[in-house]
């Protein structure tokens, strides 16, 4: 699950980890206000962030042609024009795909003075079966360029998962950044604050680029001026103020859908949609109809044990896709009766009133009788008898346009 | 032989009461797998009754050990409760603990794992379909079940397969079957990012194992596990090795169901993994349909 910007600020802030003083707004009016009230407090420089789950908002255009989902100024009326000129406007930044993302809400914080950019984050490396700690004095860029061009400026330093993060490797990570001096011990907080945000809230990232050091009037200090955060959706059960935090405005509404019912449905560009049970064979079926020269409209797993009601859902969504020309039904049944799971794809068929061709290719427990029942249902649905025969029927289906 | 549990193996089944675990202990003992005892706390000295077989119920794992001389546990135990499930396995000695339960935080899996380093049990899964070591009889009766398989697609034999998926295994272990080629053991080891034993743990056994004649191996986007496997293989394994890789259309930065399978800052993807297995010599099979056919050509 993503966070927004505004919310990893406020779980890094309650660890010790500074952030800008600021405020999340959902109107222009309460942007005034907040800009206000952060120059009163002595902020000589604002910025007023579109809060959407996408990164390169900062060289995002706006469908109005309003440039830059994250603007740097100096008053209170401007970022109100700021903000009046983001609200409720699509945004699309080269992670946001062409449709782009609807702000809902900005950041407006105050924008301190920054002598330095580094780069923090806390992620699982899975080679080592451990957390790491990340850092980079490359900061302010794509951390996937710094580690294409100049992997020596990457610094990581695993956690053992019994002991936690200890001070010591705060302070070789400082040193390696540089941050010695009266910054040396603030850094070991700062590290100290942003893997116990990891820990904590269980999340399977977060990225803090930059982490800068400031000048303030008491010298200079460490401040997280952006953050990410990615929160492990397996153990939101037991945080239920971090499952709160869930936007579901930012989510695609067929996937938010889909996951009511317990499925795992992913929206792709292509016009063949598939239904599957089990998430290997569910990509595997993406794959080889591609192979075959055609486009998944969707990743859709079902599950290993595909229940009635599940598959009827799954019917429902994947016909909401405008895109969609042709659909593959793909299913090992393996303990499942096929003839079951046949009787689901009728029902289906039938509740939803399918129109467009339909490929089935069914294998596994009882298969003979599922292969009985669809045909017998007098269904215009086309049967295949290998996942190679499938993948070619349902794309030579959907360039038919009819079947 | 085969790898890890036989048609002996003596198999303990935690949270046997539970609608999931009573229905796969009952379809392992009509596979005719020993499953010697079952683990629900609370319903000790209770029996679970399938067909003429009666199985005790013992509160602990540790009782069940001692009563039975169980060796080896599957986990149906839900996703909160299973990190502390395995760990109890553990603690009894068991041999080879396989866990099922899909859904656990990566936080106990980092807790677990680095328990378990330095000790002998082996962990399966979790997130996986299990293990299955094919028997002799008819439909490969007789042999050592322990998930969520279906037996019947199996057939003894010389091929060792070991994937991250469910589904898709069982797809390529009936394509071998059809094709009237047998499997010493078939080893899911999950779709999550902290599994237990990886791809190259059970290539090695595999690669030792002299009633394994030849290696399936089925990878999917994330991580680096199947990389690691192929470097492996390039320096030591000596029987022929052929592999299908999932995932090669997946977007970046997504889960594709497994919570393991995610292609993020542009590593883990398919295209880097089939290369890796191509230059150890591994043949990859273009489709998932011809995973058995890209096997059975370098026989």
């Amino acid at each position: 699950m993503n966070l927004h910007e505004y919310q990893a600020k406020q779980l890094l802030a309650a660890r010790n980890v500074p952030v800008p003083p600021g405020e999340v707004c959902e109107t222009a009016q309460q942007a005034r206000a907040v800009a206000e009230r952060l120059c009163a407090e002595g902020a000589t420089q604002l910025v007023v962030k579109a809060q959407i789950h996408a990164g390169g908002r900062g060289k995002g255009v706006f469908v109005d042609g309003y440039r830059g989902g994250v603007k740097l100024v100096q008053t209170p009326g401007e970022a109100e024009a700021c903000a009046r000129a983001m609200l409720g406007n699509v945004l699309v930044t080269r992670q946001t795909g062409p449709a782009g993302r609807k702000v809902r809400r900005v950041l407006v914080a105050a924008a301190p003075e920054i002598r330095r950019e580094l780069y923090v984050a806390v992620l699982l490396d899975r080679a080592r079966g451990c957390p790491v700690l990340m850092a980079s004095t490359e900061g302010g860029v794509d951390i996937e360029e710094v580690a294409a061009r100049s992997p020596e400026k990457i610094v990581t330093e695993p956690v053992d998962p019994l002991l936690g993060w200890q001070a010591y490797q705060g302070r070789k990570l400082a040193v390696a950044l540089g941050l010695t001096g009266p910054l040396l011990s603030t850094a070991t907080r700062c590290f100290d604050g942003i893997y116990r945000t990891w820990w904590e809230c269980e999340a399977s990232l977060v990225e803090i680029n930059p982490f800068c050091v400031v000048a303030t009037p008491q010298g200079e200090a460490l401040m997280a001026v952006d953050a990410k955060m990615v929160l492990e959706d397996n153990a939101l059960f037991r945080h239920a103020d971090l499952a709160a935090l869930r936007d579901e405005g930012e989510e695609s509404p067929l996937e938010v859908e889909a996951s009511r019912h317990h499925l795992n449905y992913i929206k792709l560009e292509g016009d063949i949609a598939c239904l599957v049970n089990g998430a290997g064979l569910a990509m595997a079926t993406m794959d080889i109809i591609k192979h075959y020269g055609g486009e998944p409209a969707n990743f859709l797993d079902v599950g290993g044990g595909a229940s009635v009601e599940q598959v009827t859902a799954a019917f429902r969504i994947i016909m909401q896709d405008p895109n969609v020309k042709a659909i593959l039904v793909n299913i090992f049944g393996g303990i499942m009766d096929c003839d079951v799971i046949a009787r689901g794809i009728v029902a289906a068929v039938r509740e939803t009133g399918l129109k467009i061709p339909l490929v089935v290719r069914l294998e596994g427990n009882n298969v003979e009788a599922g292969r009985k029942t669809l045909a017998e249902a007098g269904l215009s649905l086309i049967n295949a008898d290998s996942m190679a025969d499938a993948a070619e029927k349902v794309v030579a289906a959907a360039r038919g346009g009819g079947g | 032989m085969a790898i890890l549990v036989g048609p002996e193996t003596k198999v303990l089944v935690q949270g046997i009461t539970g609608s999931f675990g009573a229905r796969h202990a009952q379809l392992s003992l009509d596979y005719g797998t020993r499953v010697v005892a079952g683990v629900t706390p609370g319903k000790g000295g209770q029996v679970f009754r399938h067909k003429d077989h009666e199985v005790p119920v013992f509160d602990t794992v540790a009782e069940a050990v001692r009563a039975t001389g169980a060796t080896a546990s599957v986990l149906f135990v839900p996703a909160a409760f299973a990190a502390d499930a395995i760990l109890e396995a553990a603690d009894a000695g068991l041999e080879v603990v396989v866990c099922i339960t899909e859904g656990i935080p990566v936080s106990d899996m980092l807790r677990v794992k680095r328990a378990l380093s330095g000790r002998r049990t082996r962990l399966i899964g979790p997130n996986c379909p299990g293990i299955v070591t094919p028997g002799e009889g008819p439909g490969s009766h007789g042999g050592c079940r322990m998930g969520i398989a279906p037996g019947y697609i199996h057939k003894k034999g010389h091929v060792g397969v070991v994937s991250r998926s469910g589904t898709l295994t069982y797809e390529a272990v009936w394509q071998l079957t059809r094709r009237g080629v047998g499997q010493s053991t078939c080893v899911g080891i999950g779709g999550d990012p902290v599994p237990g034993m990886s791809h190259l743990d059970v290539v090695k056994l595999f690669a030792e194992d002299p009633d394994t004649h030849a290696i399936i191996m089925i990878g999917e986007i994330g991580g680096s596990a199947e990389e690691e496997a192929a470097a492996w293989i390039k320096e030591h394994c000596r029987k022929p090795v052929a592999a299908f890789i999932a995932g090669a259309t997946a977007p970046p930065g997504r889960r594709m169901g497994h919570a393991g399978a995610i292609i993020s800052g542009g590593k883990g993807t398919a295209a880097a993994k089939i290369e890796a297995l191509r230059a150890a010599g591994v043949a990859v099979a273009p489709t998932p349909a011809e995973i058995a056919d890209t096997l059975i050509r370098l026989l």
